[in-house]
């Protein structure tokens, strides 16, 4: 069996070790709000951090997860203070039908910790998640709008 | 936001998890609530001791905002308190309970708000009357002495105000008024302004539970294979060969034409039915090519026999006798909708009863769906609407629903999720019909554009989805934007000779109801075409339009184009223009491109809507802005292709779609008209092909006349 470590907290997981991620949150642990979206790593509906680095979880089999410390959108707010990327979004009104929007989150807040003042360029280069509703424009404006706050 | 269905279901899984509930029905999601609710002042609106005011909504959120602007009017009626508002979802069951209180579930056609504004207004106008009524009879005094403001009633005389939460018991006694009027939208306070959205704090931490994050105690999870080419059946399948795979319960055939798997897990069922060996009769359409298809369409570009949509004065005589001619053929691939929330489905069924959980964008064709598999009564079954991840018309079908009553039915007493993969939702969808478009334009001697012939050949969305709603065998809704006249979406042109036709030519393959519909095709046809009349007329696209133009189209061309600086774009970058009606509002774009080197950029779009009256300019603005992301992937990138009669893209790896990194900048200006109300949340994504086309055609010189874009040596990353 394994034991996770998911937004400080230990979970025990018997499943299949070759299960991918995504599959072991949603199903075995009821985290739902990592979404599926591809299953091939083309969408980032299914961002997470692992260990800091936004990953893409419908591709990492839970055997390739070892002791990294895993943060789901569940576990981005601390103390019951929203992240400053849910903030600017809340804000900002970003999410349209929201199912994107927990990669996309995600993926912004793993940006502005590397790169607390993205340019429009960085913005492009690691937003790369799909939105069919079509958010980008919002979703840049509260990526602009955590910088600054 | 909190759905009826998903606040009971979400207190039923607290205790479930606290002390292991045994399943039964009405618990996971009680029906008799909303019908029995206490503080119902009336359909639309429950006003609970506290002052927190419930607004009902009957159509379906699947991100475009609707469920924000209809509580809106429903509360700028009531009068209410903005910030004690919240929103549920009454079940289709509910519906059909209570004769159809709610009216329409269905939710599609850009027609939420500008089909039920009025009855919803008028919802929280007798509602307001009724607290106001009930106050006046509390202080012994003529209502008409009494007003309301922001959840509380004032008699002036008296200086006497009571709290809306006080008399809301009383005013749920009364009768409701016979007749209400409806304020001047001049005095509006929260609709027509840009509130934020209801629903959005749910999507920001995870906790939102859509379709595909259902628990329900003793779910099973099923997953889906369904015969590839469409038409085709299920032969057989070797259930044996999986049976004992980790996690698997049972291998069913569905419908015939379908097997699934249901297991305690989706990875459980899906790596089951990638293992299952499944014999198919593929049926006639396995014949089919894209190029079987395109010849097949071609034929009907000049076949004798057509349908006729729009017919004024004598196109043929005209164009016989023109002085000049152009002519140009267009056309449209098949696309597909690809909500980021796969098709999905929940059910519960017992001999006697069967509930659905399911994103649905009409909850009682859902509903009807379910009571047919389950072979119940309608009154038997209900259907639980959940959030969905996207709609896009995909979730107006019923077919994911019927699939997971059919799979529950054998499996009683146990709910099962129905899961499909992007493989079989790329795969199965209603795609976007195909059409090709044949144009040839008359100038008399004069160089005035007298004749106008447009023959489109291609697939009838009513011919696959609702053959019982075509007209002696016409598909009226092909003429979408092109018709004579009308409230819906007329021809923006005054051209003395005008044709449309259609032959219909319709392939094996399903074709739906795709965001925009015909408006995405038809938009292109004629405003690339336009484009080109205007060039072999040797005068500037603007002002060609403008000679032709029917005043509210020329007005937000006009607008869009003075947005952008139309004529004094920078050096190096290009603009092109469209219009088009459609939903009941007149739209229009002005592209900013630059092609270098053979790449692509559209550095900006400005956009103007007249939808006539808009309940909250930030929404439409979002819509505007998310239309063009979902027009220009198709338009840049999107195609789906069919090879031995199957669709060729299964993921978005060979469907790509618009990222980031390819968004322009949008801007959108709104120039409301007045006197009518049109939809938002489709007409704009048919501009946005078209304008980028003509800026192509300008940056370029060439004409692209086929999609998507990134075949024609134009790359855009
Ligand atoms: S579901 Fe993982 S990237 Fe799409
Ligand atoms: S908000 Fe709907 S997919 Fe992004």
């Amino acid at each position: 069996m394994a034991v996770l470590t998911i937004n400080g907290k230990k979970y025990d997981a018997a499943v299949d070790p070759e299960t991918p991620l995504l599959w072991v949150l949603r199903d075995a642990l009821g985290l739902t709000g990592t979404k599926y979206g591809c299953g091939i790593a083309q969408c980032g509906a299914c961002t997470v951090h692992i260990d800091g680095v936004p990953t893409r979880s419908c591709a990492v089999p839970l055997e390739a997860v070892g002791d990294g410390k895993i943060t789901t959108i569940e576990g981005l707010a601390a103390n019951g203070m929203l992240h400053k990327v849910q903030k600017a979004w809340l804000d900002n009104d970003v999410p349209q039908c929201g199912y994107c929007q927990s990669g996309m989150i995600m993926a912004a807040a793993a940006l502005l910790a590397e790169k607390p003042n993205p340019t429009d360029d960085d913005i492009d280069a690691a937003m790369t998640n799909i939105c069919r509703c079509g958010t980008y424009q919002q979703v840049r404006a509260a990526i602009h709008a955590a910088a600054r706050a | 936001m909190t759905a009826i269905a998903s606040m009971d279901r979400r207190s039923f899984l607290v205790s479930a998890a606290a002390g292991g509930l045994s399943l039964g029905f009405g618990i996971p999601a009680g029906t008799a609530q909303v019908a029995g609710a206490v503080r119902e002042i009336n359909a639309w609106v429950v006003v609970h001791p506290d002052d927190r005011v419930v607004i009902r909504i009957a159509r379906s959120e699947m991100g475009q905002g609707t469920l924000t602007g209809l509580a809106q009017l429903v509360a700028e009626e009531l009068e209410c308190d903005w910030s004690k508002v919240s929103t549920e979802f009454p079940t289709p069951g509910q519906n059909v309970a209570r004769n159809r209180v709610w009216r329409n579930f269905s939710t599609g056609g850009s027609r939420g708000i500008r089909e039920s504004h009025e009855y919803v207004r008028q919802g929280g106008a007798a509602a307001r009357t009724m607290l106001v009524a009930a106050a006046a009879k509390r202080w012994n005094v003529p209502a008409g002495e009494c007003t309301a403001a922001n959840s509380v009633i004032r008699h002036a005389p008296s200086g006497r105000t009571l709290a809306y939460g006080a008399v809301a018991a009383e005013a749920a006694q009364l009768e409701a008024p016979a007749a209400v009027v409806l304020k001047d939208i001049k005095d509006w306070k929260i609709a027509g302004k840009g509130v934020k959205r209801l629903d959005t704090a749910e999507k920001l931490n995870g906790s939102l539970v859509y379709g595909l994050d259902l628990r329900l105690p003793n779910m099973l999870t099923a997953t889906i294979r369904q015969c590839p080419v469409a038409g085709g059946k299920l032969k057989s399948f070797a259930g044996a060969k999986v049976a004992g795979m980790p996690g698997v319960r049972k291998v069913v055939a569905v419908d015939g034409n379908a097997v699934a798997v249901v297991a305690d897990s989706y990875w459980q069922a899906h790596k089951a039915i990638e293992a299952l060996p499944v014999d198919w009769d593929l049926g006639p359409g396995a014949k089919t090519s894209s190029a079987t298809i395109d010849a097949m369409l071609k034929e009907g570009l000049t076949a004798e026999n057509a349908f006729v949509g729009t017919r004024i004065g004598d196109a043929k005589t005209a164009l016989a006798g023109a002085a000049k001619t152009v002519e140009a053929v267009y056309s449209y691939p098949y696309q597909n909708h690809a909500p980021m929330e796969p098709m999905n489905a929940t059910a519960l069924y017992t001999a006697d009863r069967c509930e659905v959980w399911a994103p649905t964008q009409n909850g009682e064709s859902a509903l009807a769906a379910a009571a047919e598999a389950a072979e119940l009564p309608v009154a038997k079954c209900d259907v639980h609407k959940m959030m969905l991840g996207g709609g896009f018309g995909r979730r107006g079908r019923s077919d994911y629903v019927r699939q997971a009553v059919l799979i529950a039915k054998q499996v009683p007493g146990v709910p099962v999720k129905l899961v499909w993969s992007r493989e079989e939702d790329m795969m199965h969808c209603a795609f976007h019909p195909v059409t090709q478009c044949k144009l040839t334009g008359g100038f008399d001697a004069a160089g005035n554009l007298t004749g106008l012939h447009m023959r489109i050949s291609g697939q009838s969305i009513l011919a696959s989805l609702a053959p019982q709603n075509m007209q002696n065998g016409m598909d009226p809704v092909v003429f979408q934007g092109l018709n004579a006249g009308g409230t819906e979406g007329q021809f923006g042109y005054d051209i003395p000779n005008l044709l449309v036709d259609h032959a219909m030519r319709n392939p094996h393959v399903l074709a739906g109801f795709w965001r925009g519909v015909n408006l995405n095709h038809n938009a292109i046809y004629v405003e690339c075409f336009m484009d080109e009349l205007a060039r072999a007329a040797g005068i500037d696209p603007l002002e060609f339009r403008r000679r032709y133009l029917k005043p509210k189209h020329r007005a937000v061309l006009e607008a869009a184009a003075a947005g952008a600086g139309y004529g004094k774009a920078a050096p190096g970058v290009h603009h092109g223009l469209a219009q088009i009606m459609g939903f009941g509002s007149y739209v229009a774009a002005c592209a900013e491109v630059s092609v270098t080197g053979g790449k692509l950029k559209i550095h900006r779009i400005v956009a103007a809507t007249d939808p006539g009256v808009v309940v909250n300019p930030a929404q439409v603005e979002r819509q505007v802005s998310g239309s063009f992301v979902y027009g220009l992937s198709a338009a840049l990138h999107g195609e789906c292709t069919v090879k031995d009669g199957v669709i060729e893209q299964t993921n978005f790896d060979t469907y790509p779609v618009l990222r980031m990194d390819e968004m322009p900048k949008v801007e959108t200006i709104l120039v409301p008209s007045g006197g009518f109300w049109g939809g938002v949340g489709e007409p704009t994504i048919g501009v946005a092909a078209p304008a980028v086309l003509n800026a192509i055609f300008a940056a370029t010189g060439k004409r692209i006349r086929s999609l998507p874009v990134s075949k024609h040596d134009l790359r855009t990353v």
